[in-house]
């Protein structure tokens, strides 16, 4: 059982890597499709995954950012992420990891509830971005913010860290005492 | 995002902030509350056989029951009054017909000799702070005088709030808050009473649909009630999302079966939290799973009928069950009033 660590690999020349991990196949493709087609000075590679953990006999690149998709309607991509979460070493909780929510527009929709994933994200400290993966331009901003952020996690952004990113998107928040 | 990170372990609401609060203050505060926990709070009770409930006679609210009902969430009513309703009676009557006779082309044959009853339900309530509940009722007057007065249902609502504290609290005195609007009937006619609300007493009316998360809950809750003998095998209908038709997924479980199930999961009793709620359900799911190999929880449920009271994604519901339904109710009014917020 192979756990992914952040630092298991030497990192490429201006290569920047972010891997989708859920069980939604055409959103996710859709989704990699829309951040491959952003304007970025690095050079950007999407991986996609069912779940974790990874198959160990491919050769990939170091992974800087990664993000599950859970999609509202479905309690199964919900099992999965949790399940997946297993195989990822704590260390890239540290602001390499965040969860993306789908489907909380359609209300009649869901089978999850938004505060079950609130719950999720806070409890590995990860920030939660909700995007409705299905609409064209909801999808083109969210892939824009991915991007940015990856490149901020594949430390391509002088004197931005994940780290400092991830107290940044914190404070936004209401901070919980028990986060100090 | 909010700043109330409660624990697990309570399971009150907050009332005790709230003292001395202007009810705009309250309703800001009951807005955001709900926004940031589960609607059912993590714990819920299991519907028990409210004290009003002795008030209600079964042969009165016996034609509540086997019937679909159409579900509504309404906002509050403004100046209305339980005195005036031979005069609402009336106006409504008049209202309908001159609706009717507008009509491009009357039907032959088509009765237009209606008649408008409100009248009250009593001890369909949750505590004594809920408005009484009222009920309307479109009849058709009958030609012929030999013939008993009191003629055809064409169309039955009543309007009703159950437990609603949280939306009465911060609403002032000239409002009526009845939350749950329930209609059976030609969908014209329902069309015609809600606009005729909406002009006379500025409230509004929206379809209230029931999502996949409450009906699990709802399933959770029937399946908890102790019931003498059960009329109805338990009944889930799943929808799954593919291709151009949807498939459905109908799961029936004798009812006995359920509630041993459910008996084996639940722990605390009087209260049902979600953890056993999910519970519930996945055991359901993973036998499923396991004689199918299709994962369920993939799916959308969009019904779910057990010998208590069965309930439609759509929302329409149909109570079966004198015994519980208050409890149903009260849980229909929550949804109701979540909803108009």
């Amino acid at each position: 059982m192979s756990v992914l660590r952040p630092q298991d690999q030497l990192p490429g020349l201006n290569a920047a890597t972010i891997l989708l991990v859920g069980k939604e196949d055409a959103l996710l493709q859709r989704l990699a499709d829309s951040m491959l087609r952003e304007d970025c000075a690095s050079s950007l590679k999407v991986h996609l995954a069912h779940s974790l953990p990874l198959p160990s006999d491919v050769n990939r690149p170091r992974i800087d950012l990664i993000v599950f998709v859970i999609n509202l309607h479905s309690k199964y991509s919900l099992q999965n992420v949790e399940e997946s979460l297993r195989h990822v070493d704590a260390t890239f909780f540290l602001g390499k990891v965040g969860f993306l929510v789908t489907g909380a527009g359609r209300d009649s929709h869901c089978s999850v509830h938004r505060s079950t994933v609130l719950k999720l994200a806070r409890a590995y400290r990860s920030p939660l971005l909700f995007c409705d993966l299905e609409v064209e331009g909801f999808r083109v901003s969210m892939a824009q913010r991915l991007v940015r952020m990856l490149q901020v996690c594949a430390g391509h952004v002088p004197g931005v860290s994940a780290l400092s990113l991830l107290s940044l998107l914190r404070s936004s928040e209401n901070p919980c005492l028990e986060d100090l | 995002m909010d700043s109330y990170d409660i624990p697990e372990s309570t399971s009150s609401r907050l009332k005790d902030h709230f003292i001395g609060a202007t009810p705009l203050q309250k309703r800001l505060e009951s807005v955001r509350k709900l926004t940031s926990f589960v609607p059912p709070s993590p714990q819920r009770k299991i519907p028990q056989c409210s004290q009003l409930q002795e008030d209600v006679d079964p042969q009165k609210v016996a034609f509540l029951l086997h019937k679909q009902w159409t579900l509504y969430s309404l906002t509050p009513l403004y100046k209305f009054s339980y005195t005036n309703l031979k005069e609402y009676s009336k106006f409504l009557s008049a209202f309908i017909v001159a609706e009717k006779q507008k009509g491009l082309a009357v039907e032959v044959g088509e009765d237009l000799n209606i008649k408008v009853i409100f009248s009250t339900l009593l001890g369909m309530k949750g505590t004594q702070r809920d408005p009484d509940a009222f009920l309307v009722q479109i009849l058709s007057k009958s030609h012929l005088p030999s013939e008993n007065r009191e003629g055809k249902v064409l169309w039955t609502g009543w309007f009703c709030c159950i437990f609603g504290d949280s939306l009465l609290e911060t609403v002032s005195e000239d409002f009526t808050c009845l939350p749950l609007f329930l209609a059976n009937g030609a969908e014209t006619n329902t069309a015609l009473i809600g606009t005729w609300f909406q002009k006379t007493f500025d409230c509004h009316f929206s379809p209230l649909a029931i999502n996949a998360f409450n009906l699990s809950w709802m399933a959770a809750m029937w399946t908890a009630c102790k019931m003498d003998h059960y009329v109805a095998t338990t009944e889930f209908l799943w929808s799954v999302p593919c291709g151009p038709q949807s498939l459905d997924i109908s799961y029936a479980i004798h009812s006995e079966d359920a509630k041993a199930l459910w008996d084996s999961v639940h722990k605390a009793p009087g209260e049902v939290t979600q953890e056993e709620v999910d519970l519930f359900m996945d055991c359901l799911c993973s036998h499923f799973h396991r004689h199918f190999k299709i994962h369920l929880s993939a799916t959308r449920l969009v019904r779910v009928s057990t010998s208590v009271a069965s309930a439609h994604t759509n929302g329409k519901i149909k109570i079966l069950c004198h015994k519980y339904l208050i409890g149903v109710l009260a849980y229909l009014t929550e949804l109701a009033i979540f909803q108009i917020e």
